[in-house]
């Protein structure tokens, strides 16, 4: 695409004895937007106030333009920061808020009067410039952070979590006006979020990310549809994900069946992970079934129905936009393009069986959920930090 | 109607303890000693002691300023500790509340006194002894020992919630350790700096007790006057007026201030 900007290398953190950041190798293109994505204290904070400058990685190096910047301090780094839940100045207003990096490079006023302004327009926020920050909505207080940053020209914008205190109509619409943004002014943008969706629909680059190690780094169209391992490819949409075994390139065989599928490179009878997307799976008659199995559940969610099929006790979830009553016996066709093959990993076996159908897939649309967990586990951990 | 019958026992407290004394001060500061009719000859008389009030407001205005200087850095060093280090030290700074005043105050006599221990101590090395009572110096000493921890309570209380992110963010947006002090904490600290100084100066504008053990009859008080009137002069008109001068000048002096606070606010808004 284009240069590279930042790059870490082998970092590492850990506060105390407890690693949260386990060897992370990875770089930043110029203009890239690229989304750090994983639960909460997955490490993904810790990553972006290791860039920021706010903490020093107990290992490795942290690299901008070639150059390494482990001990610069955050006010001389060239990175500006949308802080989860804003920290806007309580005491300044809307101008002064956005103006105050500007006031502290000494820029002549009718400099600054012009860059605040002309940003104030970008994020819609003109006639606003006098209110206090207290008096603004959450999605205003947004804005006034991203133009506070965005202001100064920084070459990489992170943003911890920005979206997650808006409710989701709001979500949507700032997805949409970041990325507006972002390409307006042809900035890095490195956004972490635990939603994988606004992942997916943001990004040029996804990087996955579980307890403090690198899971994954791709398109999201990569990220989605060629999952590395169960953890992804259950983090990611959802995914029934079953035992199997690859007999040999492009023949793959589970529930005693052989499949066609599309991958190859594996080892003969190499036992594998098989990732089949809900959406992906055709249901048809009985008798034309490659499988068949009995509806137990549906439920409705808008756009298709949640159908769970329990196919030899082990329960898939399909996503169909035909509705089948609870009982009913379908036959499934998989297209080889369907099934997606893994190799195993130590998260094998931990995920993609709904079984336990509901709580699972309705954890990730909670917003509340996570920005607070992962806040508060951050904050605690940097207050092991400070104490020494 | 629940919460009003909640504020109930205040608001009885209020009125039988402040409202009407506050009522019976004022009569008296309007009436005649002799005939007990109106007048405002009480209030006139403030002229007289015109020069010990400005003394007054003179010195407790030092103390207070000097209470900031000393209580700010302790306040924001307790702030930025521990947690648990930061009870031990807020304690620490409580305890000599825990100490009755009047003791306080005798064993700064005691020390400073011309033949106290440290004049002692100094003579004993040979040397003259030093006058280090019965002037303001002493007074203003009195005045910042004693009220030092009203000071650093709300300084602390405030530069404790400062949230953390804000400090991170001005760093972020280019603040060095000074600017950062200069541009986020010490204006939202205001609040406290405000409510520490006020805490200390009204208590000490109107003290008698610290200037009677610690000063001299050249640093006499207004506090001193008023319970001189009450106490020996037998005057309770008069002091009953100097106590309602000196009760408004303490409410224009904390109008002012916060007045200060909020254009001090304005001015880094602007």
């Amino acid at each position: 695409m284009s240069k590279e900007l930042i790059r870490l290398v082998n970092c590492q953190m850990a506060f105390d004895d407890e690693i949260v950041l386990d060897d992370i190798n990875l770089y930043f293109n110029d203009k890239e937007f690229l989304t750090l994505l994983g639960p909460s204290g997955c490490g993904k904070t810790t990553t972006l106030r290791i860039i920021g400058g706010f903490i020093k990685p107990t290992g490795g190096d942290v690299l901008f333009d070639g150059v390494r910047i482990n001990d610069v301090p955050p006010h001389k780094r060239k990175v500006n920061t949308v802080f989860q839940k804003y920290a806007l100045f309580p005491h300044l207003d809307v101008y002064e808020n956005v103006a105050f990096g500007l006031r502290l490079a000494k820029l002549p006023e009718e400099e600054i009067d012009e860059r605040v302004t002309e940003m104030l327009e970008i994020v819609s926020l003109k006639g606003f410039e006098n209110r206090k920050v207290s008096q603004l909505s959450g999605g205003q207080q947004q804005r006034v952070a991203i133009a506070r940053a965005l202001v100064n020209r920084p070459k990489v914008l992170l943003l911890d979590e920005p979206l997650g205190a808006l409710d989701l109509r709001l979500r949507k619409d700032m997805q949409n006006e970041l990325k507006r943004i972002q390409q307006a002014m042809g900035i890095t943008f490195i956004y972490v979020t635990h939603d994988q969706e606004e992942a997916l629909s943001m990004s040029d680059t996804v990087v996955v990310m579980d307890k403090g190690r690198i899971q994954q780094i791709g398109t999201p169209e990569d990220i989605y549809n060629e999952p590395k391992n169960a953890f992804v490819a259950d983090f990611i949409g959802e995914s029934n994900i079953l035992d199997g075994i690859m007999l040999e390139d492009r023949l793959v065989k589970f529930f005693g069946r052989k499949f066609k599928c599309v991958d190859f490179g594996f080892e003969k009878n190499e036992p594998v992970d098989v990732v089949i997307r809900p959406e992906d799976i055709d249901i048809v008659a009985p008798d034309d079934g490659h499988l068949c199995g009995t509806v137990t559940s549906v439920t409705f969610k808008g756009v298709h129905y949640d159908t769970i099929v329990d196919f030899k006790g082990f329960k898939w979830l399909i996503q169909t936009t035909d509705f089948y009553e609870v009982g009913s016996y379908i036959g499934i066709r998989l297209e080889p393009e369907d099934i997606h093959i893994m190799h195993k990993s130590e998260y094998s076996g931990m995920f993609g069986d709904y079984s336990s159908y509901s709580a699972e897939y309705d954890e990730m649309d909670d917003p509340d959920l996570y920005p607070e967990d992962a806040e508060e586990s951050e904050e605690a951990s940097e207050g092991g930090k400070d104490e020494e | 109607m629940k919460n009003k019958a909640l504020a109930a026992p205040y608001l009885v407290w209020m009125a039988l303890f402040t409202i009407v004394p506050l009522a019976i001060v004022a009569y008296y500061a309007f009436t005649d000693a002799a005939t007990g009719e109106f007048t405002f000859a009480n209030i006139a008389n403030l002229g007289n002691y015109m020069p010990i009030l400005i003394k007054s407001i003179w010195l407790a205005l030092i103390s207070s300023l000097i209470c900031i200087v000393i209580g700010y850095p302790v306040a924001y060093f307790i702030a930025n500790c521990k947690e648990t280090t930061q009870r031990f030290l807020y304690m620490l700074v409580m305890l000599p509340m825990c100490i009755s005043f009047l003791l306080r105050t005798l064993a700064w006599v005691a020390l400073t006194e011309d033949t106290g221990i440290i004049n002692n101590f100094i003579t004993a090395l040979g040397l003259q002894p030093l006058p280090l009572i019965r002037n303001n110096g002493a007074v203003v000493l009195g005045m910042v020992y004693n009220y030092l921890p009203y000071m650093i309570m709300p300084l602390y209380t405030v530069i404790m919630k400062i949230d953390r992110r804000l400090i991170e963010a001005a760093q972020d947006l280019g603040c060095n350790g000074v600017n950062v002090f200069k541009r986020v904490i010490l204006p939202l600290s205001v609040p406290g700096i405000i409510s520490g100084f006020t805490m200390v100066f009204v208590p000490a504008v109107s003290t008698f007790y610290i200037s009677q053990k610690l000063g001299s009859s050249g640093t006499t008080l207004i506090g001193d006057v008023i319970e001189s009137q009450f106490k020996t002069a037998y005057n309770p008109n008069l002091g009953a007026a100097l106590s309602l001068i000196l009760m408004v000048m303490i409410f224009i002096c904390i109008g002012v201030m916060n007045r200060f606070g909020d254009e001090e606010e304005e001015v880094v808004t602007l």
